[in-house]
């Protein structure tokens, strides 16, 4: 106690510790070490050896331009689609959820209960072929004779949608929930129409909320390969796929590690773009 | 070859700094020492160990309720019990699992592993010398390995490994969706079969069935073959006429009926058959390919321990008790006799005791395609597009 008490300075940094050494070990050694590792060269046959292989990131860039292009679509098409729905469902909740609020945000979280795998075989299961929902779409004749949404594109972006939709959902109501209600009633006494009122005092106040969430959701789906695995056919593999095959089928951990590290700063990147673009205090609240 | 490290490379990896500690040869250098010694002469310490750490594919072994007869037998009559895990799902993701242990030397844990003699991984096992010899003393009842089997030639006298099970991959239909799908063209090309085809993403026995059915010798496989084999899988990726490049998986939109035709393994489609009768498999006009599963004793496991649990699977009325279960095809000579006991309709399976015609017709992959880095990247950018 006494030590502390003559070094109160170091109070936070003791406080911060377990986290520091937390994330040294599992992010950023882990991180060296897929660096060093991504320039490496060999086989699975002979062993990997370093030798700044550069080449590596071109072949990933080069080779998978495809891959990586459809991922980034695809997680921006399900980003999109995820907060068009998950706004007004937020808004309600948060603004007429009253006594049910807490059974309503149960609602969203509900399917948490149940794992990522399961949830997205059962999309499969769904969008079978037999399935009521393409029966219904041949029957309403918005699908071909010979259309089917398992191993589309379509199917792909759903699940996507889908699995990181309370991503999308709970900071936007957290964001909307803490609103002080008094505002909007001044908007209106000032003769703002209920649009307007939204558009210049809601929307504004919640915009922490929607960046929260299209980061939280269009990071890790960028990333994700189970829902291209299982919903997906032929032509719907995404970058995750590819570093999966590589590290897994394959075996040649520089080409998934290169993979890995361009995946990255793209997202990197991409990330900066968008907090440059909306203001870095919207990052913040 | 490059795994053993030189000096100075080791001093410019230590010096990488502290994520270099983690790179398996750092550790391989400073204790790899230990079981460069003991290779080729495997000291056996004959005496069973407490429990055998087994890791096998799924649905591979006997079940009644939540029981596993035949492991229960061999703990009543040996004192040991079975940890039997059914964690293999893949070659390559399974080696991939245990590869870094083995580099570094270390246990993987486990006594006997399960690998496919189609992939690249049997050789590489052996060659590494990340396996054991087995304990052939303890295992009187090779004998009963049929012949076909008892000289591989990744291992010749079947000194690191013995087969579980062997299977032929050859072509599944759905004959409420389908007519008879007999050959591979048929497969990739019939129009009334578009966007119901699966295919496997199992380099070995696609690119077998393939070939055969472009008149090229699996067993020889050339640049312009193994060309030509790829080409024609694009082009029916291409038009849409596969419906997706399946691992394991295919059984369930196989059985739901989301595929009416797809590349199949001959058990698989066996077991299926218990629950839906349209599910029907045969060996492709041009001829399918045959696999066998091995059992092997990966570094740091028991030896004597996982050679007496090999014996007791060699017993033929253990293996027909196993087959009668999982119905593929038995490796044990004297099995289809013991099953004529156990079942007498089983034995006359086919998928399980397949006849003469079927095996003349079935062939397996050039093991040199197995490493060729150059068409193994092609196959998984086909697979993975």
């Amino acid at each position: 106690m006494g030590f502390l008490h003559r070094h109160r300075g170091l109070t936070p940094y003791l406080l911060l510790a377990p986290g520091i050494a937390w994330l040294a070990l599992f992010f950023l050694v882990p991180l060296g070490f897929l660096a060093y590792q991504s320039l490496e060269s060999g086989s699975i046959d002979f062993g990997y050896a370093f030798n700044w292989a550069w080449g590596n990131y071109w072949d990933a860039i080069h080779n998978y331009r495809r891959q990586f292009i459809r991922s980034f679509e695809y997680a921006g098409i399900a980003t999109v689609l995820a907060l068009v729905i998950s706004y007004p469902v937020a808004y309600f909740i948060a603004f007429r959820g009253g006594r049910w609020k807490n059974l309503l945000l149960l609602c969203i979280v509900a399917p948490f209960f149940v794992t990522y795998l399961i949830r997205t075989l059962a999309w499969g299961t769904i969008l079978s072929d037999n399935g009521f929902v393409v029966r219904t779409l041949h029957d309403l004749h918005l699908l071909g004779s010979d259309g089917r949404l398992l191993a589309t594109s379509t199917a792909v972006v759903a699940g996507i949608t889908y699995n990181f939709l309370p991503f999308m959902a709970l900071p936007l109501y957290v964001s909307l929930e803490q609103i002080d209600s008094r505002l909007i009633e001044a908007a209106e006494d000032l003769y703002a129409s209920k649009l307007q009122a939204f558009l210049r005092v809601t929307l504004p106040l919640s915009l922490p909320g929607v960046v929260a969430g299209t980061l939280l959701t269009f990071i890790p789906a960028a990333g994700d390969f189970v829902n291209a695995q299982l919903l997906g056919g032929t032509k719907q593999h995404m970058i995750g796929n590819v570093i999966q095959a590589k590290y897994l089928e394959l075996i040649d951990y520089p080409a998934a590690a290169a993979m890995s590290f361009v995946l990255m700063a793209v997202i990197l990147i991409l990330v900066l773009a968008y907090a440059r673009a909306v203001g870095t205090e919207q990052l913040t609240g | 070859m490059t795994d053993q490290l030189t000096r100075r490379q080791l001093l410019e990896r230590a010096a990488i700094g502290g994520a270099a500690i983690t790179f398996p040869g750092i550790l391989a250098a400073c204790g790899g020492g230990g079981s460069d010694a003991s290779e080729g002469t495997t000291s056996v310490e004959r005496k069973l160990a407490k429990t055998l750490r087994m890791s096998n594919w799924t649905l591979y072994i006997d079940v009644k309720g939540k029981r596993h007869p035949t492991l229960e037998q061999f703990e009543k009559k040996t004192g040991v019990h079975v940890k039997y895990t059914e964690d293999i799902d893949g070659n390559a993701s399974f080696f991939g699992k245990i590869q870094p242990q083995l580099q570094r030397g270390q246990s993987v844990d486990r006594d006997i592993i399960v690998m496919t003699d189609n992939s690249r991984y049997p050789s590489l096992l052996i060659d590494k010398g990340w396996v054991e010899k087995l304990d052939k003393s303890a295992i009187p009842n090779m004998k009963n390995l049929i012949a076909q089997q008892r000289h591989p030639a990744w291992d010749e006298d079947r000194d690191y490994s013995l087969p579980w099970q062997s299977g032929i991959t050859g072509i599944g239909y759905n004959a409420k969706l389908t007519d008879p799908v007999k050959s591979i063209d048929d497969l990739l090309t019939d129009p009334k079969l578009k966007g119901k085809v699966g295919v496997l993403d199992d380099y070995s026995g696609t690119l077998t069935l393939v070939m055969l059915a472009n008149g090229d010798d699996p067993g020889k496989v050339t640049d312009a073959s193994f060309d030509r084999a790829i080409k024609k899988l694009q082009k029916a990726s291409d038009s849409g006429q596969i419906r997706r490049f399946y691992g394991n998986s295919y059984k369930e939109d196989f059985a739901k009926g989301d595929l009416a035709a797809t590349i199949a393994w001959s058990g698989d489609v066996a077991q299926l058959q218990f629950s839906n009768k349209n599910l029907q498999w045969d060996v492709p006009t041009e001829g399918g390919e045959i696999w066998t599963d091995n059992m092997f004793i990966p570094k740091g496991g028991n030896v004597y321990t996982a050679s007496t649990f090999m014996n007791f699977v060699y017993d033929p009325k253990v293996a027909a008790q196993i087959e009668a279960y999982i119905q593929y095809i038995c490796p044990v000579d004297g099995a289809k006799a013991a099953m004529l006991k156990l079942d007498p309709s089983l034995s006359k399976n086919r998928l399980i005791f397949p006849t003469k015609q079927m095996l003349d017709n079935v062939t397996s992959l050039d093991a040199k395609a197995f490493n060729n880095e150059k068409y193994l990247t092609t196959w998984n950018n086909l697979i993975s597009a």
